[in-house]
């Protein structure tokens, strides 16, 4: 019998990958969800850098150029790209200052929803006898209403502007992240893991965050993915009902609902802001979709 | 059975409570008082600020607002709008007609082409056809409605000048409120072409207003399908040698329409906030284009009650939902 004298090499494949780059596998094999990430990523560039970016300053006004079609267009001027507005502020600038707005209400709504989100999610899981069912019934109370109506209800208490635009959008986005916790936390429970920690001494606040918390966090990236979309959509349909915030700031909704008068003979003003809507929250949707597939299989099919 | 319905029921109970102290707690939460915010930015009279928050009650302890205001619900006073001195309930019932017309209208293009769009997905699995319904149903769900409303108001309407721009008939016809559905009533009249009027001015709202759940439904129905003709009891029926249509539509959508039905239910309440959008957009007179006037307004009585009364709707619609789904599935109705 002869020995094996040269070790076998490492068969790449039986090494267990990192979790990072088995996830960006995952995420990079669903062309849609890069096609999204990408896009984003030319807004957050625009929106950090849209004083270098942009043309001109969104709110400075070209008398002599009041509603000027696109560049490409007959009569358009290649000063302004994509044309200007009734005032003669150009369109390209105003939309490029726009998504520093959609993107800080997106943003700061789903942080401010997703932490208390979180933390009720867990006292609820946590506590089943008592404090869990009332703090449940009071999101169903929350669902019992559509989300852009209790947004409308709000701000309707609050008076229309930025913050209590993002306030009234992530009080409505509040019941899914106490759901989502709740029933992760539930199913965490009774896992072994769970109990030896348990008996190893772990207190509570340990048990809620450092031992539970990060085993549930799939489906809630997944959420916030998606209520930043939706986060979005919700800002424009209030900046376009006048609740939101108000003009002359350069709001996706909002510049929509002063271009309503020209629509008979500018179509570029209504059609750009809506269409840049409308792109984003695709893609942040694919971008939800990629995550989802390559964080949670399980889901692959529940929505 | 019953008893499912009525421990269902039961459940109603509360969130309807919650729903009117979050109505309740809406006046009370205005910065400033009630009375300055409706006397608007005039200098209000000491004496006649004390006795309009008399009169409506203000002065009294919170506990007790409460009470008195879910007294005045029970008796079915909603109150009356400060513009127009009528009562809420009366206005609600006047305007809620057109926002439910248009609804169905919207609920019947999203379904019809929903499920026909998406058991053709599902079938063609893979196919330029599914790849485009999946395409278009993101774009869909994705879609800001306010702004689908106007590119459709700017082709159609304003272009091809084929839709009424805004409205819901023309002010030519002069139609006699029966049933407040203008379909109906424009039938029940005898005037020549109200008819078809009345119908080119539904279409483009019930487009725009359907948008959202025809994305929704669709995706619904491809991937339910998908799931169903996996089954073994659809093999089973193309192994006996059933003709293909009626394995797919007997066998299959009937079994997969459980969860499209569920989805259904779910989009009233996508619908209602919808109708906000496009009544406004469309000058629709329905109840959306109302609760949005009556904020800008700031008529609280008409504000605080017409949500609670959607938030009723809303309740009892997703109650009516969850019955169905008890009667069509019996593993649900007996689960504790």
């Amino acid at each position: 019998m002869t020995s094996l004298t040269t070790p076998l090499p490492v068969d790449q494949s039986l090494l267990y990958p990192s979790p990072l780059k088995e996830f960006w596998r995952a995420f990079s094999h669903n062309k849609g969800a890069l096609a999204g990430l990408l896009f984003m990523l030319v807004i957050v560039f625009c929106a950090l850098f849209a004083p270098w970016v942009a043309p001109y300053s969104p709110s400075e006004q070209f008398r002599d150029f009041l509603l000027t079609p696109p560049a490409w267009l007959e009569g358009g001027q290649g000063r302004f790209l994509l044309g200007t507005d009734e005032l003669g502020r150009d369109l390209l600038s105003r939309l490029i200052h726009g998504s520093r707005l959609s993107l800080i209400i997106g943003l700061s709504s789903v942080v401010m929803s997703l932490i208390p989100g979180i933390v009720l999610g867990l006292v609820a899981g946590f506590f089943p006898r008592l404090i869990g069912p009332a703090i449940m019934r009071l999101m169903d109370i929350m669902l019992a209403l559509p989300s852009l109506l209790l947004a409308v209800a709000i701000v309707a208490i609050l008076g229309p502007g930025l913050i209590n635009t993002v306030i009234a959008i992530a009080v409505v986005s509040l019941p899914s992240y106490v759901r989502l916790t709740r029933a992760a936390v539930i199913g965490e429970l009774n896992r072994d893991y769970v109990t030896a920690a348990r008996l190893a001494g772990a207190g509570l606040p340990r048990l809620m965050f450092i031992t539970v918390l990060p085993n549930c966090m799939a489906p809630l990236i997944v959420q916030a993915t998606l209520s930043f979309s939706s986060a979005i959509l919700d800002a424009a349909a209030l900046g376009f009902l006048g609740l939101g915030v108000q003009p002359p700031t350069p709001e996706w909704g909002t510049m929509l609902a002063s271009a309503r008068d020209y629509i008979e003979r500018a179509w570029w003003v209504v059609s750009l802001p809506g269409l840049t809507i409308l792109l984003s929250v695709v893609a942040i949707n694919l971008m939800g979709d990629g995550l989802r597939d390559a964080l949670d299989p399980k889901l692959k099919n529940a929505a | 059975m019953l008893s499912f319905i009525v421990r269902r029921f039961g459940l109603l109970i509360p969130t309807f409570f919650g729903v009117t102290l979050l109505t309740f707690a809406l006046i009370r939460l205005i910065p400033g008082d009630p009375v300055e915010v409706m006397m608007g930015e005039r200098r209000v009279d000491p004496q006649m600020h004390a006795a309009a928050m008399h009169r409506l009650g203000l002065d009294k302890p919170l506990p007790q607002q409460y009470l008195d205001y879910i007294g005045k619900l029970a008796k079915g006073d909603l109150g009356e709008s400060l513009r127009t001195r009528e009562s809420v309930w009366h206005e609600f019932l006047t305007l809620f007609p057109a926002t439910l017309e248009l609804a169905i209208a919207a609920l019947l293009f999203a379904g019809t082409l929903g499920l026909l769009a998406g058991v053709i997905a599902a079938l063609k699995r893979g196919s330029l056809f599914d790849h485009g319904v999946m395409g278009l149903s993101l774009a869909g769900y994705s879609m800001p409605i306010f702004w689908w409303g106007l590119i459709l108001i700017m082709f159609f309407s304003v272009s091809l000048g084929w839709t009424p721009v805004s409205g819901r008939i023309d002010l030519l016809y002069d139609v006699e409120p029966v049933t407040g559905f203008m379909l109906i009533d424009t039938l029940l009249g005898d005037e020549e072409g109200a008819f078809l009027d009345a119908l080119r001015h539904l279409i483009l709202p019930a487009i725009v207003l359907g948008t959202i759940p025809l994305a929704v439904i669709a995706r619904m129905t491809r991937s339910a399908m998908l799931e169903v003709l996996r089954e073994d009891y659809v093999r089973t029926a193309k192994a006996k040698g059933l003709s293909p249509s009626r394995v797919v539509f007997i066998h299959g959508l009937r079994n997969a329409l459980i969860p499209v039905l569920t989805v259904f239910g779910l989009q009233v309440g996508t619908l209602l906030a919808g109708a906000v959008l496009t009544e406004t957009i469309f000058s629709w007179p329905g109840i959306g284009k109302w609760l949005i006037e009556s904020i800008g307004a700031r008529d609280y009585p008409v504000v605080q009650n017409g949500i609670l009364l959607i938030a009723c709707l809303v309740i009892l619609v997703n109650f009516a939902v969850d019955v169905f789904y008890g009667l069509a599935n019996p593993r649900i109705r007996h689960q504790s």
